[in-house]
């Protein structure tokens, strides 16, 4: 059958004692994407990767590479690559032996694999190192040479856990770019794992955000910020704020929530379903709220209350102002696309204002 | 004064080499250079010699040499066979299992290696334990011949000194980053080409300090060839505590000395620049 998928898992689960390190996990990884798990430490991600490059074996369900079963497959068979967190590159070998191991391996010709080779560190920007020892180079270096160790391969998927851990910020923010541009550039399938959000919106074709075993949401990263079908996904992807309330009704792709008795109308969430009744969140993230001057408000509009502020943060790009909802604390960004220095200009502690939002811009979500 | 140190370089490492250095010049510089001046010197005379050299070069003595590093290098080999797959065996055991089994492996350093070889003499005489087990379940009729022979002396060398083989190939592997292994894998190598290419140059650094830790003591060793070998097996060790004691002959036994010293670190000097050219810059 032809399969555009490069990896394909169909009901994984992986066991450690008695704990699900991996839970009922399925995705499909088409040809050459840029594939992304995200979640926090311990959610299941680097577990995942490791099946797929064969250093784990699932407790059950199917892992297929290109179409066929890999499990039982030891790593050393199967034709795909990682970069290793610690890099782990041969502390014995130069530069060149590391690099050209995996070929060396297949039994290529000498010839071949030094063309190879400096092929492979010309296009991470190190032809000049391949004299060199591992110890002899900084993380910077050593992570391009387990980049250009694993590239030179040719593998049907690389896998990524998360190489640019232990850069410093700058340098993992060049890296990032770089090793998107080099994705496309050598049109291979790209598993990556990180914890970092931020990582993963910059890089990813798609992502999946895991959590405890569980790939809760797969998308674009478009998909995964503005509809998150969670609450946990809409907390770790950026930042958002929770309103807690209870449906009050439901039409069509909408729905009501009371919050402190006031009736506020979002997009229904994808998760789960809901029906009136139910106890909700009204997700809605700090810089899709609106803050209008008193009297300027259209209060014919849904979602459009009188509030108080409560706290006011200038940081440049935008005033921080926490308000106060009755009990709830709503966090709104408001943009500062205006030049002046009057600060009479940006809204004061205790001053009254009106917020709004078009229902598009929150999402009702249950548990 | 102290400020004359503090300002010299040459002052200051010399004061901090002083303590170390003067116990090195007492307990081997000295002791060192005696058994050299002794094995220059006619013990009846007091003149000037080359007998003991010229002895030592007799083929009786040349043999027993080449024998003596022929035993060294074969215990120290299969001391390496079974350290090596007990050492990775115990460095995979879960942490508290480890050290348990490192304490089983040091256990015997606490007693007198003297009364261990007895003790290892003891078990493989005609009637002792091994010989009557086998013969009260009839596997044989008469009791085997295992002491005084070249192999019981090797079994005594290996047994002697297999833990100075474990130490350090243990340590090592107990360092060993298992990451390496996962990485050769991904890049094609299957178990073997791992273990060749990966870990044993890795791990290298313990096999080359077990293997001089091993065969200095065997090819030296002479209570293991005296107490297991009986008189069949002659070690230079054996030949050289001879001239000391009954010969009286401390010429020819200096001399002697110093040619085993000399063969050692040969040996030790060939084993470290081909384990260098192995594991290149760790």
């Amino acid at each position: 059958m032809p399969n555009d998928n490069a990896v394909e898992l169909n009901d994984v689960v992986k066991m450690f004692g008695d704990v699900a390190a991996v839970d009922h996990v399925s995705m499909a990884i088409k040809n050459k994407e840029f594939f992304s798990m995200l979640g926090p430490s311990g959610c299941g991600k680097t577990t995942t990767l490791r099946m797929i490059a064969g250093f784990e074996q699932p407790t059950s369900g199917q892992i297929l590479l290109h179409g066929s079963d890999m499990v039982g497959t030891p790593s050393f068979r199967r034709n795909v690559n990682t970069v290793f967190q610690s890099y782990a590159l041969f502390p014995h070998m130069t530069v060149e032996d590391n690099v050209g191991f995996g070929l060396e391996m297949k039994h290529i010709s000498k010839e071949e694999i030094k063309k190879r080779v400096a092929d492979a560190l010309e296009l991470v920007r190190l032809p000049q190192m391949a004299k060199r020892y591992p110890k002899q180079m900084s993380g910077g270096q050593q992570q391009r040479v387990a980049l250009a160790r694993a590239l030179v391969n040719k593998p049907q998927v690389l896998l990524l856990d998360e190489p640019l851990g232990a850069l410093d910020l700058k340098l993992r923010k060049e890296m990032q770019i770089e090793l998107k541009t080099m994705q496309r550039e050598v049109g291979i399938t790209f598993i990556y794992v990180t914890h970092d959000q931020e990582e993963a919106l910059t890089m990813s074709d798609r992502i999946c955000v895991m959590s405890k075993g569980k790939a809760l949401q797969i998308g674009t990263p478009i998909e995964i910020y503005e509809r998150p079908n969670c609450q946990f996904v809409a907390d770790f992807i950026g930042e958002t704020n929770f309103l807690q309330g209870k449906v009050s009704a439901v039409n069509g792709d909408y729905a009501t929530v009371l919050v402190e008795d006031r009736p506020f109308i979002g997009r229904k969430g994808t998760g789960a379903s809901i029906t009136p009744g139910m106890d909700a969140v009204l997700s809605v993230r700090p810089e899709k709220i609106q803050l209008y001057d008193e009297g300027k408000a259209d209060t014919s509009k849904p979602n459009t209350y009188p509030v108080l502020i409560s706290t006011v943060a200038y940081v440049g790009s935008d005033t921080r102002v926490l308000i106060n909802l009755g009990k709830q604390h709503i966090d709104v960004w408001d943009e500062n696309n205006f030049s002046t220095l009057d600060p009479n200009f940006y809204y004061r502690a205790g001053e009254k204002a009106w917020l709004g939002f078009p229902p598009d811009n929150a999402l009702v979500l249950v548990n | 004064m102290i400020q004359k140190i503090r300002e010299s370089k040459t002052a200051q490492i010399f004061t901090l080499m002083f303590p170390g250095g003067f116990w090195m010049v007492l307990f081997f510089f000295i002791p060192l250079l005696l058994i050299g001046v002794i094995s220059f010197v006619d013990g009846n005379t007091g003149q000037f010699t080359l007998d003991g050299y010229a002895q030592s070069f007799d083929p009786l003595y040349l043999n027993i040499f080449a024998e003596s590093v022929w035993i060294a290098l074969l215990s120290t080999i299969i001391s390496l066979l079974i350290a090596y797959p007990l050492s990775l065996w115990m460095a995979r055991l879960p942490k508290k299992w480890r050290t348990a089994a490192m304490f089983l492996v040091m256990i015997p350093f606490w007693t007198n290696f003297l009364v261990r070889t007895y003790a290892l003499q003891f078990l493989m005489r005609s009637s002792g334990p091994i010989n009557t087990v086998l013969m009260s379940f009839g596997l044989i009729q008469e009791p085997l011949q295992m002491l005084n022979t070249p192999e019981a002396v090797m079994i005594g060398l290996v047994y002697g000194n297999l833990p100075f083989m474990i130490l350090p190939i243990y340590t090592s592997l107990e360092k060993f980053d298992w990451t390496m292994i996962e990485a050769a894998n991904d890049l094609g190598a299957n178990a073997g080409s791992a273990f060749r290419k990966v870990m044993l140059p890795l791990t290298a650094p313990g096999v080359l300090a077990g293997s001089i830790l091993t065969f200095v003591p065997a090819i030296g060793s002479y209570v293991t060839a005296d107490l297991m070998g009986g008189g069949k097996a002659t070690m230079i060790g054996r030949v050289i505590a001879g001239q000391f004691e009954q010969a009286q002959n401390w010429t020819f036994g200096s001399a002697m000395s110093l040619l085993l010293m000399i063969i050692v670190t040969a040996f030790a000097l060939v084993y470290f620049r081909v384990g260098r050219g192995e594991r290149t810059t760790l």
